[in-house]
């Protein structure tokens, strides 16, 4: 069916609804942190409105610099492990027996009903040396002693990793369901091997449905503030978590907002520069 | 020399058989044509010389090789699937350059292959375009190349015409045959549209229920066919029951002179085709029939006769046009050398 464009303006009534949702839920918010962001703290109480350049001034520094870049790598980072999982992994689910997959991801989806908060104490007795999956390797003999693997970088990883795979596979799955099976078949007669003819077809075959997901993880990775402070040391904290703590614990709204800005607008340059790229790779 | 050759090959899924003790030789540079109605597994015997599925029991052989259990991208053939698959993310030139660049060819010499296979398919120049950019024929020509890059001993076609419009398929059946005899490729080709088979193919291969009914050249198959599935199966035809005795053959409630059945067969069917029955006025033939229907096709004409209780189909040219209305009695004339005695 051949779609119209709009004609009249009443033709953009259905958008009103949403429209309107969005304003509210969205637009008002986002509005309200940025002009906060430039208000004045007052110290004794909560702020004032102003308009200083002071919040983003003192976000200016070495420390801040250090825990954006480690906030941001920490973010690419999980990204990366997502897909490089769940890439393979729903390529395999997708070519199961219907059965099979309704099975995992049923499983997937019950993840998502997991807190932050159970999943971030679940892998910390995981990770814990009393407790933890290290004492399984000492009873097989791999390990001379149970240590204790958290709190360090690769806990924090893992648990972020742990907590955005389904939506990485929920994302990638419909792609895959509709990717043409006799691709991989033609790619077999034509000589490559089943590894492959994965690595040849399938995947520049989804080049765009990766790259979005890619910044999709990475968006939500950046988000995390639970699971670095359970998980890791101070220096793996993230830039949300020092939101949150200026927000909640130091009361310093004006300081938090500017932070958060910052990050959207740092986190929209990164797309924007990977879609831009992406476009390039097309071109080429 | 690269014939193909399968042994008693049997392909179960489950509890259902897909193919049945199909034995087959292919000889080296033949084209064949496995025909068939849906579901009758000639796709599926295809996908099992491909290697794509593996046989539950039998052998397949090409050459001196055994392939029956190499995997397929070991098995050097080209073939080209329905949905023609080619790759969505490549161009022209690169999507029949796959094979090549799969197997280390250097840059140069995939070039000079990809713009003699794009001469080929009459695409020169069109190697830098997206697949998604050219029409069905177009494809159709690219999928082709893509699966001779490599020269294979093999050629496979899974229903590589369907996909198009009726005028072009018609040009591709001929086209496709005198690229295979040019090459002197060994072709297999899986189709359920007769008239593909019949411009195509050395030997027809029908099957049907998972079995190979019949394998011989396309006339042969029309003329002789082996049994009443192959004969109802390939064009028109009439079947109809005899019984016979000391006495002679009856055939519609008359005796037919001259008609011999082979093995004293007591009874059974015979096969005529339609332009094999010749009208005449009433007692110049053994058989009387009534016309129910004549149907002008202006380039054949299809009367419809009635004859002791079942209908006769026979065909003219317009210049043998029979002069008979609905309705009128009819003699039907046939030719004993016409008439192929098959079992019930």
């Amino acid at each position: 069916m051949r779609r119209e464009p709009p004609q009249k303006l009443t033709d953009y009534s259905p958008l009103v609804f949403p429209a309107g949702m969005l304003i509210v839920f969205f637009v008002v918010p986002f509005a309200t942190m940025i002009a906060v962001s430039f208000f004045k703290r007052n110290p004794s109480g909560f702020y004032t409105p102003d308009f200083v350049f002071d919040n983003y001034a003192r976000f200016l520094s070495l420390f801040f610099g250090k825990v954006l870049g480690f906030s941001l790598m920490l973010a690419i980072a999980v990204a990366i492990c997502c897909v490089v999982l769940a890439v393979p992994f729903t390529y395999l689910l997708s070519r199961a027996r219907r059965r099979t997959q309704v099975l995992w991801l049923v499983a997937l989806l019950s993840i998502l009903s997991l807190s932050e908060v159970i999943i971030g104490f679940a892998w910390s007795t995981l990770f814990s040396r009393t407790a933890g999956i290290t004492n399984l390797f000492v009873m097989l003999g791999i390990m001379d002693q149970p240590v204790a693997l958290n709190p360090s970088f690769g806990a924090v990883l893992t648990a972020m990793t742990y907590q955005a795979l389904p939506y990485t596979v929920l994302v990638l799955y419909p792609a895959l369901v509709r990717l043409d099976p006799t691709l991989t078949e033609a790619a077999r007669t034509l000589g490559a091997s089943p590894v492959r003819s994965f690595f040849t077809v399938v995947v520049p075959a989804l080049r765009n449905t990766i790259v979005a997901t890619l910044i999709m993880v990475f968006i939500f990775a950046l988000g995390c503030y639970l699971l670095p402070q359970i998980l890791g040391r101070p220096q793996h904290w993230t830039l949300s978590v020092l939101i949150t703590d200026q927000a909640i614990y130091q009361s310093n709204m004006p300081f938090a907002a500017a932070m958060a800005v910052f990050l959207v607008l740092v986190t929209l340059g990164l797309v924007g520069l990977t879609i831009y790229a992406g476009r390039k790779g097309e071109a080429a | 020399m690269s014939g193909l050759t399968l042994q008693n090959v049997t392909k179960e899924f489950g509890t259902f058989t897909a193919v049945r003790n199909v034995e087959l030789t292919v000889p080296h540079g033949t084209f064949v044509c496995l025909l068939g109605p849906s579901g009758c597994g000639k796709t599926t015997l295809m996908r099992m010389v491909a290697g794509l599925d593996l046989p539950t029991s039998g052998s397949i052989r090409l050459g001196d090789r055994d392939i029956t259990n190499v995997p397929t991208h070991k098995r050097d053939l080209g073939m080209v699937f329905q949905s023609l698959a080619l790759f969505p993310h490549l161009t022209v030139g690169e999507n029949i350059a796959y094979s090549l660049r799969i197997r280390g060819v250097g840059k140069a010499e995939q070039k000079k292959r990809v713009d003699e296979l794009l001469a080929m398919i009459h695409l020169t120049g069109y190697a830098d375009r997206p697949v998604a950019k050219l029409s069905g024929g177009q494809r159709q020509r690219v999928a082709i190349a893509r699966a001779l890059a490599i020269s294979p001993k093999l050629f496979l076609l899974d229903e590589p015409l369907s996909a198009l419009d009726a005028k072009l398929r018609e040009a591709m059946q001929v086209e496709l045959r005198q690229l295979q005899q040019r090459l002197g490729i060994t072709t297999i080709v899986v189709t359920h549209d007769q008239r593909e088979a019949m411009t195509m193919a050395d030997t027809v291969v029908v099957m049907n229920g998972g079995e190979i009914r019949q394998a011989a050249p396309p006339v042969e198959i029309y003329r002789r066919p082996a049994d009443t599935f192959v004969a109802d199966f390939i064009g028109m035809t009439n079947l109809i029951d005899f019984k016979a005795d000391g006495a002679g053959t009856q055939v519609l409630g008359a005796s037919v002179p001259g008609l011999t059945i082979p093995n004293s067969l007591p009874s059974g069917i015979i096969s005529v085709r339609p332009e094999d029955v010749h009208l005449t006025a009433p007692g110049n033939a053994p058989i009387t029939g009534t016309v129910t229907f004549v149907r002008d096709l202006g380039g054949t004409i299809e009367t419809f006769v009635e004859a002791a209780g079942k209908q006769i189909v026979a065909v003219s040219m317009p210049n043998a046009r029979p002069d008979v209305a609905v309705g009128q009695s009819v003699g039907i004339a046939l030719n004993p050398d016409d008439c192929v005695v098959l079992k019930a």
